[in-house]
């Protein structure tokens, strides 16, 4: 196949696979480790690494602001919540929620796709408003505004606790497995080039609504397995916990702050974010969300491609220039004309230097 | 057929504030290609700063108007020019995250500082009756400022120096750049400019509705569906928007309940978006 040169060649066992499967079995150990607290912790990173990579595949690989991702987590566990609560048993309604959630955004992205930039970014947040308020006007179904209560699992807190830190790994193990699939394949490749200009993917005969659809497909089906998961785990679901219009900021967020568009850069991001939310906010309770803003800030500010994108070898050799943005603003109070053409030139200067 | 015309009048009372609200955030969406996540904080900002103004100094809130419109276009001059400025022309991804991110701080800081109760100011000034149909003067009142309020947007946009040079960035960044506008500085005043207009009728709104931090987000939903129905970046656009949610809104009230408003609102505007994203009077401009 003539793509396949194009493919990025990293096809043999790397390091990072290796440094992945250690950090997937220090989590897999933890209740043999640690008290409950780092369980849940270990679960908390588990889910938002499945999240992140879900999420990379329409936001980081295809380029689409997605923002839809509370919406998927939320129908998928609304859906293994009503299953549960109608006899299923708990892992049939985890399976069924995923694959109910993977046919709903199929049959949505091959609807909202057909958007680009910023209405796409404001249709998919219109998603969680509309599925928010089916759940909470739905009632005879969904339980209305009071929220829905879901069996727990019967053996005691340390089993139960268990047994949702392994299946939130499987499916961290599930979406990363795909991510490797997808990296390699025709697809990430269509994917890639999508992202760079969707015409001229179009022109050179990749199926562009069918790559998007699939890949808008990708990111919500694991998202309906951890929403079903998490709604077992918590075992009680209402509306505005469901569709948090929080969560759907934050796993871009992560994303981001490991690196888009790459296999590693969702898990760091979320194993990051994760630890920094327990080990700091967790002590100012008030300022909470103030902090996760400042952090996102300075996130988009300062370090827009994630840590796996800092060149970390020229970090050691020289300083590296201090806020680069800073020459950018700089150049504007002379004038707008002067600030256009320092930008290239700065970029230029800087990448050619090194 | 009185109550079709009370329903149509409330409508149109709350659609007059809705475009007050959206005409802004389709004004940054327009010139800046930035979606504003912030607006509706800034929104409740200017309510609550109208509401502590009035229940503790006692100023009227149509008084208190004028101190916020001028408070919060510093606030927004300088969060654009500080902020915003940095990122403006990248992908909507980062944008967008990173007012997400601004509006966190905001949400966070007002719930500390203000608490999230719900508060209204209430000025019992009776209400204008025409047969069987009751207007109440405090709703009518907001509602001529409001409108009074976009259409001097519309004529500052139309007419002054600082408008035209508004609209040339919004037709061509570069051509403008080149014209000698310095363009940072103007999509600083259009964010001071939105900011502006979102806390004058968040001020307003605290006449007519409580004021909760609790809906920023359902005040930036509509300003969402607004802009999407009317179409973006012009202020007749937003007019017509505004007024057909109003109504929309109230006709779907009175059928089907008040709880249903919201969800006809979103699938109203998904099916806008997918049909005609340019909404119904989109056009290119401001002129």
């Amino acid at each position: 196949m003539s793509t396949s040169a194009k493919l990025p060649a990293r096809r043999g066992l790397r390091p990072a696979h290796f440094v992945f499967l250690a950090w997937a079995l220090l989590l897999a150990a933890m209740p043999f480790l640690a008290d409950n607290y780092f369980v849940r912790l270990a679960t908390f990173v588990a889910m938002y690494s499945a999240l992140a990579l879900s999420w990379n595949f329409i936001g980081g690989y295809t380029g689409y602001p997605s923002f839809a991702t509370a919406a998927f987590v939320g129908l998928g566990s609304y859906t293994g919540a009503v299953l549960q609560n109608a006899g299923a048993p708990m892992v049939v309604a985890w399976v069924c929620a995923t694959l109910f959630t993977g046919l709903v955004a199929a049959l949505i992205g091959a609807a909202i796709l057909r958007m680009k930039g910023h209405y796409f970014a404001v249709g998919s947040i219109t998603l969680i408003e509309v599925l928010h308020q089916v759940a909470s006007l739905w009632s005879s179904v969904t339980g209305g505004g009071e929220g829905l209560n879901v069996p727990i699992l019967a053996g005691g807190p340390d089993f139960a606790g268990r047994v949702f830190l392994y299946a939130m790994l499987v499916t961290m193990l599930l979406v990363w497995a795909v991510t490797l699939w997808v990296d390699r394949s025709k697809l990430g490749f269509g994917l890639r080039c999508i992202s760079q200009n969707e015409d001229a993917a179009d022109m050179v005969g990749i199926q562009v609504n069918r790559y998007k659809t699939a890949a808008f497909t990708l990111s919500a089906l694991f998202c309906g397995t951890v929403g079903a998961i998490y709604a077992s785990w918590v075992s009680y679901i209402s509306p505005s916990d469901a569709f948090s219009v929080l969560l759907t900021l934050k796993v871009p967020a992560m994303a981001m702050l490991g690196g888009l568009g790459t296999v590693y850069g969702p898990i760091v991001g979320a194993a990051a974010f994760v630890l920094m939310e327990e080990t700091i906010w967790a002590h100012f309770l008030d300022y909470n969300q103030a902090i996760l803003g400042v952090v996102i800030v300075l996130l988009i500010l300062f370090l827009p491609g994630g840590f796996l994108k800092i060149d970390y070898r020229r970090l050691w050799r020289r300083p590296l220039p201090v806020r680069p943005a800073a020459s950018v603003t700089a150049g504007g109070e002379k004038g707008d004309k002067a600030e256009k053409a320092a930008a290239p030139l700065a970029t230029f200067a800087r990448e050619g230097r090194s | 057929m009185e109550t079709y015309i009370q329903i149509i009048a409330n409508g149109l009372m709350l659609g007059a504030l809705y475009a007050c609200i959206a005409v802004g955030f389709s004004l940054v969406w327009g010139v800046l290609n930035v979606i504003n996540m912030l607006h509706g904080s800034f929104i409740v900002l200017g309510g609550y700063l109208a509401f502590f103004a009035w229940a503790q100094l006692g100023v009227s809130p149509f008084v208190m108007l004028f101190v916020v419109a001028a408070a919060l276009f510093l606030l927004g001059f300088l969060i654009q020019y500080g902020a915003i400025n940095r990122v403006v022309s990248k992908p909507v991804l980062l944008t967008l995250t990173l007012t997400f991110g601004l509006d966190l701080i905001l949400y966070n800081f007002m719930n500390v500082v203000f608490e999230a109760t719900p508060r209204r100011i209430t000025l019992d000034l009776g209400s204008l009756g025409i047969g069987e149909v009751m207007l109440p003067y405090d709703r009518l009142l907001a509602m001529l400022l409001a409108l009074a309020m976009t259409g001097i947007l519309y004529w500052v946009l139309r007419s002054s120096r600082i408008g035209r040079a508004i609209v040339a960035v919004r037709m061509d960044r570069d051509a403008a750049a080149l014209m000698g506008i310095r363009v940072n500085k103007v999509y600083a005043i259009t964010f001071g400019i939105s900011a502006m207009m979102a806390g004058a009728c968040g001020a307003l709104m605290a006449v007519v509705y409580p004021i909760t931090t609790n809906t920023t987000g359902l005040l930036l939903g509509k300003a969402f569906t607004i802009c999407v129905i009317g179409g973006l970046g012009s202020v007749p656009g937003a007019l017509v928007g505004g007024l057909a949610l109003g109504l929309i809104e109230s006709f779907a009230g009175t059928w089907l309940g008040a709880q249903y408003a919201i969800l006809i609102g979103s699938l109203l505007m998904l099916t806008l978006l997918m049909v005609r994203p340019t909404g119904l009077i989109g056009k290119r401009g401001y002129e």
